[in-house]
């Protein structure tokens, strides 16, 4: 399986090679992409410069451009993908239908994977893709068990590929208007899920405070391990008491999965992450290295080293061992 | 540089109280003049920095380290270093740790979102600003030690092998090399 690793900066994406990344995706620092974070990105010359640097290296270069362009500004996510094509990407990512339509048109030889804002999680959603735009790959959702990926993979006639770390939208990818409702600014258009511009933390004697877009949507005490500030984790009063109503902040970690996902035929493993420092990347990308070229030993990896880059210093299986249903 | 990082070791120590306490009464003018000179060769021998900060290269950021009598007041676009005894309101973001988790944070070794999670960091006011200058910080590879020893002149070797015995202890060098 290859082992598909995350970059916001260059420097970033030379770490994830040098920790054993066989590809590397990332995305120009605009609105075209879902992790359009201030300081964050490649411009086109960082892009160039960071391909060659990969092919230098054997490795290969995947350009998320997995937002839903706005009408107006169709340009802006064409210019895109001609810019990614240009430098060299070994694959596009991509989510809009409209996209992968200019895509298959204009660059019918570039490699068109289906970004998981897709969200296409079922074969018939993903044989669209497949026979319309020529897509290559389909990046699942995060909703599903590993045998349900199974079965997609064996009805699907492109690659599969998977998170196995990271953070974790509860929501379907792409559908998800919890940062629009608070915010304006989305992950689907802007490439933000609560945008900085948005979040306010405060320090009192009772902890930390966060809020997104003037919602107060978590109290941290002193030392209580903390997350994102995301309204899907979000602890709120209800008349059921207080708690995290959808879920609470914690990491997928699928390391003890990666056998059964081997099983159902998943092409590619994907680390969430690209707003993440070069620490987190370094570390988790040398852990799922080990964990793979060390599958075939009965070898068991070491998950408690990963703890502290998690949300809550927690992580889950999330769906792929579903108990709630 | 390529550093493993230190979060996964576990929490980075902090500086004694007893030390702290110390450093209390210590003329903060001299410290201002070495750190001013050192961020203006960082910022010179780094242009990507501000390519990445962007609009926020005018931001007046807060630095505190919570186990020392003093915090930073730094500026990037001019270059500007002051220390002061308590940070003043008004400031565009504040960011605060350990002096340990602010070095580490500053030569990539740990995660600022890890810190964030782990409640070692703490951060206020304009958080664009604040991640703008974590991703540019990030992104420019610093080595601290080459910095300083370039501040130094013919000091500089000292300097740094000063530097890096202070941080090595503080940081711990098991955790710095693969």
């Amino acid at each position: 399986m290859e082992l598909i690793c995350p970059a916001g900066t260059p420097a970033a994406l030379r770490s994830a090679i040098e920790a054993g990344a066989d590809a590397v995706y990332c995305g120009f620092n605009d609105e075209t992409n879902a992790r359009n974070f201030p300081g964050l990105n490649f411009s086109r010359d960082e892009l160039r410069k960071g391909i060659a640097l990969a092919h230098g290296r054997g490795k290969r270069i995947l350009v998320a451009i997995n937002t839903f362009p706005r009408a107006a500004s169709v340009a802006l996510w064409r210019r895109a993908v001609d810019d990614a094509v240009a430098a060299g990407a070994d694959a596009l990512i991509v989510a809009d239908i409209g996209l992968m339509d200019y895509v298959a048109r204009q660059h019918p030889d570039q490699r068109l994977h289906v970004s998981v804002q897709a969200a296409a999680a079922n074969p018939d959603a993903i044989a669209f893709y497949v026979e319309t735009f020529g897509a290559r790959r389909v990046v699942l959702p995060r909703v599903l068990r590993v045998s349900e990926i199974a079965e997609i993979t064996r009805e699907t006639t492109c690659e599969t590929e998977v998170f196995v770390f990271g953070g974790l939208c509860v929501m379907a990818e792409g559908r998800c208007s919890l940062s629009s409702y608070a915010t304006g600014k989305s992950p689907n258009m802007q490439g933000v899920c609560s945008p900085a511009s948005h979040v306010a933390y405060e320090e009192t004697a009772k902890g930390t405070t966060s809020r997104l877009g003037g919602f107060t949507i978590n109290r941290f005490a002193p030392r209580e391990a903390a997350g994102y500030p995301t309204l899907c984790k979000g602890r709120f009063s209800t008349a059921l008491g207080d708690g995290y109503i959808f879920e609470d902040p914690v990491s997928l970690d699928a390391t003890t999965l990666l056998k059964g996902l081997q099983a159902a035929g998943v092409a590619a493993l994907k680390i969430e992450g690209r707003q993440r420092g070069r620490a987190y990347i370094e570390s988790v990308v040398r852990h799922f290295r080990r964990a793979l070229d060390t599958l075939e030993d009965g070898s068991e990896a070491d998950i408690a080293s990963l703890k502290p880059f998690t949300e809550g210093q927690s992580s889950t299986l999330g769906a792929y061992r579903k108990t709630w249903r | 540089m390529s550093h493993s990082s230190a979060t996964s070791s576990g929490p980075l120590p902090t500086i004694p109280p007893l030390l702290a306490l110390a450093l209390r009464p210590l003329p903060l003018l001299p410290l201002q003049l070495v750190l001013g000179g050192f961020l203006e060769r960082i910022l010179r021998h780094n242009p990507g920095l501000l390519d990445r900060l962007g609009e926020h290269r005018r931001a007046r950021f807060g630095i505190k380290p919570a186990d020392l009598p003093f915090a930073f007041i730094v500026e990037a676009a001019p270059p500007r270093l002051q220390v002061v005894r308590e940070l003043p309101p008004g400031l565009d973001a504040c960011v605060s740790a350990s002096l340990a988790n602010l070095l580490a944070l500053v030569e990539g070794r740990v995660d600022g979102d890890a810190l964030m999670f782990s409640r070692q960091l703490g951060i206020e006011g304009d958080m664009e600003a604040v991640l703008a200058l974590r991703n540019a910080i990030d992104d420019a590879r610093l080595d601290l030690a080459a910095e300083l020893a370039s501040v130094f002149g013919p000091l500089g070797e000292p300097a740094r092998r000063s530097f890096e015995l202070a941080r090595d202890r503080l940081i711990g060098a098991s955790r710095e090399q693969r």
